[in-house]
């Protein structure tokens, strides 16, 4: 019954509404302004607390993300979904990861974010929407054509407990290594004293609402790259009602929240480039959609066991120590020094994948 | 029997894709669809529906799942 209601067109809706809401509310409790979530922001923020990169203003151990994954394997293992599975061109999947967090980081989000800034009134997110609608449009164009990474084959429990088990690991950093008031490191974690970093509703509240998400999400197989996709591809609606009932919802509630404020200019953690915002999600759109799941999804199928996505995320986190140290990576002033370069580079890389990674499904 | 399509180990979209490019194949009659996750399950079985057929019986095969569809 409750398995039947998920994969309706209700139970997509309602978790699209579900992270609408919640999303809102995370930014009044604390996150930064029209990131409630951001899966590619809150990852790069997890780079930071680890090191990865030293870029002082975005680092802390999100407990969202960790939450999106335990909730997704919680949901798993209570519905016999937890099904241990890789081996499905895992380099290929590290290398989008990696190109798919760049993309994000010259926007400024994930297109969960580019969502929530569109419900909280930055107009700029209209070229990210575009750019990432056009990624994934090429994306079904390589689909059409053939384009596969291959099988993933069964194999041991414990390689899809790998990537929870990390995410336990970073939550046991958290309580071993609290916050400390005004401290920039606390143990081996970094800490943001200043900027979105610092920005963040409690450990309890941000992590029972990952929980939340991701039992949620796992149960409906959310996916904002999923959503434009199967629009395109098999003029599909029904990924992508979640997707709009996220956004209405999240506008609703923060036109009562107070935190609508339409307009280009000053927009929180955003800067006014139209083309490079569009660009940035050309690359992120193109490497998702190659990929086969948002950065959301990717992190809700790790909890299902799935290595291959769980390489994906690797890639991601990995993709932000690069994004960061390198220049790459946009700020509200606007893109990085090679910023522009990366994105070049990014969408040939992409694009190499998707014209030689052809048929052969044997 | 020929009116099959394995899907197994492949993630998203490409069942639906197989499935699809079967049905165009077929016309009509049956197929069986193998695939190894509920995503799977699901999406395949929401595309056949969607494209007139109907979805005769879902049984475990496996650890995964033989999708029976049909189209008169």
């Amino acid at each position: 019954m409750l398995r039947k209601f998920f994969a309706s067109r209700w139970g997509i809706i309602g978790t699209g509404a579900f992270i609408g809401v919640f999303a809102a509310l995370l930014q009044r409790w604390g996150n930064p302004g029209n990131m409630g979530i951001c899966v590619a922001c809150f990852e790069r923020d997890i780079a930071g607390a680890l090191g990865l990169h030293r870029a002082a203003v975005v680092q802390y151990m999100r407990p969202e993300i960790i939450g999106f994954v335990l909730g997704s394997l919680i949901a798993a293992y209570l519905f016999k979904e937890f099904r241990p599975r890789a081996g499905s061109a895992p380099i290929v999947r590290f290398v989008l990861g990696a190109f798919a967090m760049i993309g994000a980081l010259v926007f400024l989000g994930c297109p969960w974010r580019a969502m929530l800034r569109l419900a909280g009134g930055d107009l700029n997110a209209i070229f990210g929407i575009l750019g990432l609608i056009t990624g994934i449009w090429v994306g079904t164009w390589f689909l059409r054509g053939g384009y596969n990474l291959g099988r993933a084959q069964q194999t041991h429990t414990s390689v899809g407990w790998l990537l929870p088990l990390i995410m336990l690991g970073f939550l046991a950093l958290m309580l071993l290594y609290p916050q400390v008031q005004g401290e920039p490191k606390s143990g081996v974690l970094f800490y943001s004293i200043k900027g979105p970093g610092s920005m963040h509703a409690s450990l309890l509240i941000a992590l029972g609402v990952g929980l939340a998400v991701g039992t949620l999400a796992q149960r409906s197989r959310f996916c904002t790259m999923g959503a434009f996709r199967d629009l395109i591809l098999f003029r599909q609606i029904h990924l992508f009602s979640g997707v709009v009932a996220l956004v209405v919802v999240a506008f609703i509630t923060n036109v009562i929240l107070k935190q609508f404020h339409p307009g280009f200019a000053n927009q929180p953690v955003a800067h006014t480039m139209g083309l490079w915002n569009f660009g940035g999600m050309v690359l992120a759109g193109l490497a998702f959609a190659l990929a086969g799941g948002c950065p959301g999804r990717q992190l809700f199928l790790t909890g299902e066991g799935d290595g291959d996505a769980a390489v994906f995320v690797l890639g991601m986190i990995t993709g932000a120590g690069f994004a960061h140290n390198f220049g790459l990576a946009s700020s509200p002033k606007g893109v990085g020094p090679h910023g522009i370069v990366a994105v070049i580079i990014g969408i040939i890389v992409c694009l190499f994948i998707g014209f030689t990674m052809r048929k052969k499904v044997a | 029997m020929s009116n099959m399509v394995d899907a197994r180990g492949l993630s998203c979209p490409q069942p639906v894709l197989m499935t699809m490019e079967k049905i165009k194949k077929t016309q009509k009659g049956e197929i069986a669809i193998l695939v190894d996750t509920d995503t799977s399950r699901e999406n395949v079985s929401r595309a056949a529906t969607s494209q007139g057929w109907k979805v005769k019986g879902v049984k475990p095969d496996g650890t995964g799942y033989r999708i029976m569809i049909a189209k008169k």
